[in-house]
């Protein structure tokens, strides 16, 4: 393992994210099986693989939306393989999801502000927040953030894809996140906003480490330092983005697969 | 440019933005205005009757069904047992006051009494709550269902504390300060006050983080959980601030009639508030006073309307299904979806319409 100082009082081996033989069985479908993964905190990685290779189920299972069938997961040292989702998030993990899982009944404002409530004290809080609520001014802050503020009095409902890509986001930078879990972030972006999706991928803080599932290799490998192919539910290779891209088996299986 | 908190101080939102978060908007209507003042003064508009069996029913009916709104409105939880949390609350005030069932009652003061059946109910209702949170939709009806259905075959046949079938009779009514407080206009206040009281705290709590997090349980659990939301815990805690509110409106019931007895705990008034609720509309606090306005006024004059055309006037609920039926046709969101719809045509020629508020 990397032996980069952890820059977080973390418990144990220095890990941010440290998978251990996770299997996740649907029935008698394996839809991952012994994965072990370690990614260093602040480490940016990419996960490719095709369409069942098993990327979101890792992700399901590294949250806790699908906990995996057996197989350990550290988070900071910590071993959170049969925490429920919710003491996950607070423990610093955030993720976003392939299809927005927003609340459209809600604005914009409303959906931020509850992300940052979540992760913070009062969440059963029977006061409306007052004029210097520290977590509205927080939640203005991520609006602004991923360019919504012209639109946070609207119902999410309302949000045009793009814009609820953005809030997806959004919500998943709320609070102080340790590491996060993009799944295909950029999915019917247009190029404008693949830039700014860039942009935000880039200038997050240096302490946050996360992993990103994206077809868009020129996104993937522009954000990354590290790539993981999946295939079939296991790892396949592990590598720097340039040994990824130039690896032969890789480009068969890949190529294969197509671009998506 | 930092994304994460604690640089959050060198944006400042715009004064406007968050005002309308801390003042109450709907204080903005004139309509409300004027509603509230003709509730304050009907006393003087109406008679002993009208002021009772219409305003003061509708007023008790509405907040038991404002209980089930909050739930299901903004929690998505569609629970049949409101009318039982608020029966449990009544008959807990008949049992701990004073009755003419001296062997049952057991004759404490109502300022003991009432807190006690306040807080026996709520118990009562987030204990049941917690069996209902662990399934979803159809399942979440079918348990409130049960919960319920079995209270009323309870009552029936316990004599012990809840008197059988012939309930518990002649409850004695607070008597404090030189009045009798369930003296026609006294009560009315009384119920108003409290009716006021529940609307202004859901109206209120919609808007704060635990009203907010349960509009974001209804719209999707499973991100709730993923923004660190523990999902469960938030539909139990609503469940209990639901039960309270049905239980106020149980102890207003039992002054009422001073009586109560398992025909008034029946499944089929269990399914009275939900008609209610959804007559309507469950997307705003105001749609089951609304509805129980509808209600109350159906049961009371559609028999001689029914008698006046030669038919038998029991069928009145045949009026009641005949306009649940149409409402739930022609607005799955209440008298109060057909009202706001109506308001943005009316607006819509100059402005852009606003959306909905929540979910159908």
């Amino acid at each position: 393992m990397d032996s980069a100082a952890p820059r977080f009082s973390a418990v144990g081996s220095g890990a941010a994210l440290e998978l251990r033989g996770v299997t996740r069985l649907f029935g008698a479908l394996a839809a991952l099986t012994d994965v072990t993964i370690t990614v260093r905190p602040g480490e940016r990685r990419a996960v490719l693989g095709s369409n069942g290779a098993g990327k979101t189920t890792l992700f399901n299972c590294v949250t806790g939306d699908f906990p995996p069938s057996s197989g350990t997961i550290r988070f900071f040292g910590e071993d959170i393989t049969h925490f429920p989702p919710y003491e996950r998030i607070r423990r610093g993990l955030r993720r976003t999801y392939q299809i927005s899982a927003l609340f459209p009944g809600l604005t914009v404002r409303d959906n931020v502000y509850l992300a940052c409530r979540g992760v913070s004290r009062g969440r059963f809080s029977p006061l409306r927040p007052g004029a210097n609520d520290a977590l509205m001014h927080a939640a203005e802050a991520l609006i602004q953030a991923v360019h919504l503020t012209p639109v946070r009095e609207q119902l999410v409902a309302e949000l045009a894809h793009g814009q609820q890509r953005q809030l997806e986001i959004a919500l998943a930078l709320a609070g102080a996140p340790r590491f996060i879990l993009f799944d295909e972030p950029a999915a019917g972006l247009s190029p404008t906003e693949r830039r700014e999706l860039i942009e935000i991928l880039t200038s997050l803080p240096a302490h946050i480490g996360y992993i990103i599932i994206e077809h868009d290799m020129d996104v993937a490998l522009r954000v990354v330092e590290s790539v993981t192919m999946m295939h079939n539910g296991r790892i396949f290779k592990e590598g720097l983005p340039h040994e990824i891209e130039a690896d032969p088996e890789v480009q068969e299986l890949y190529l294969g697969a197509g671009h998506e | 440019m930092s994304l994460v908190q604690g640089a959050h101080r060198e944006t400042s939102p715009p004064a406007g933005a968050r005002a309308n978060l801390l003042a109450w908007p709907e204080f903005n209507q004139p309509a409300v205005w004027v509603v509230a003042a003709i509730l304050l003064i009907m006393p003087f508009i109406a008679s002993g009757f009208f002021l009772i069996e219409i305003f003061a029913t509708t007023l008790i009916l509405g907040t038991i069904a404002l209980s089930l709104m909050f739930l299901a409105g903004y929690g998505g939880m569609v629970s049949l047992m409101q009318l039982t949390v608020a029966g449990f609350a009544a008959y807990m005030v008949a049992v701990f006051g004073m009755s003419a069932n001296t062997n049952i009652s057991l004759g404490w003061p109502w300022w003991l009494a009432t807190p006690m059946a306040l807080v026996l109910a709520t118990i009562f209702g987030t204990l049941g709550g917690t069996l209902a949170v662990r399934t979803e939709g159809i399942y979440t009806i079918m348990i409130t269902l049960a919960i319920g259905a079995a209270f009323y075959y309870f009552t029936n046949q316990n004599w012990a504390i809840f008197g059988g079938h012939t309930g518990i009779n002649t409850i004695a009514t607070p008597k404090f300060w030189g009045v009798d407080w369930r003296s026609d206009v006294p009560y009315y206040y009384v119920t108003l006050g409290v009716a006021a009281f529940c609307y202004f705290a859901v109206q209120y709590v919609s808007r704060a983080p635990f009203g907010l997090a349960l509009q974001g349980v209804r719209d999707n659990p499973r991100r709730m959980a993923a923004l660190g939301f523990n999902v469960n815990a938030h539909r139990v805690a609503a469940y209990a601030f639901a039960s309270f509110i049905a239980a106020l409106g149980g102890v207003l019931q039992v002054w009422n009639y001073r009586q109560i007895s398992p025909g008034s705990v029946s499944v089929g008034a269990c399914i009275d508030i939900l008609i209610i609720a959804v007559v309507g509309g469950i997307t705003r606090p105001i749609g089951p006073f609304i509805g129980a306005f509808i209600f109350v006024i159906l049961r009371t004059f559609a028999l001689d309307l029914l008698v006046k055309f030669g038919l038998d006037g029991n069928r009145f609920r045949l009026l009641i299904g005949l306009g649940f039926l149409a409402i739930v046709f022609w607005s799955s969101d209440g008298v109060i979806g057909l009202w706001e719809r109506w308001r943005r045509r009316a607006a819509d020629t100059h402005t852009r319409p606003s959306g909905g508020h929540g979910h159908g």
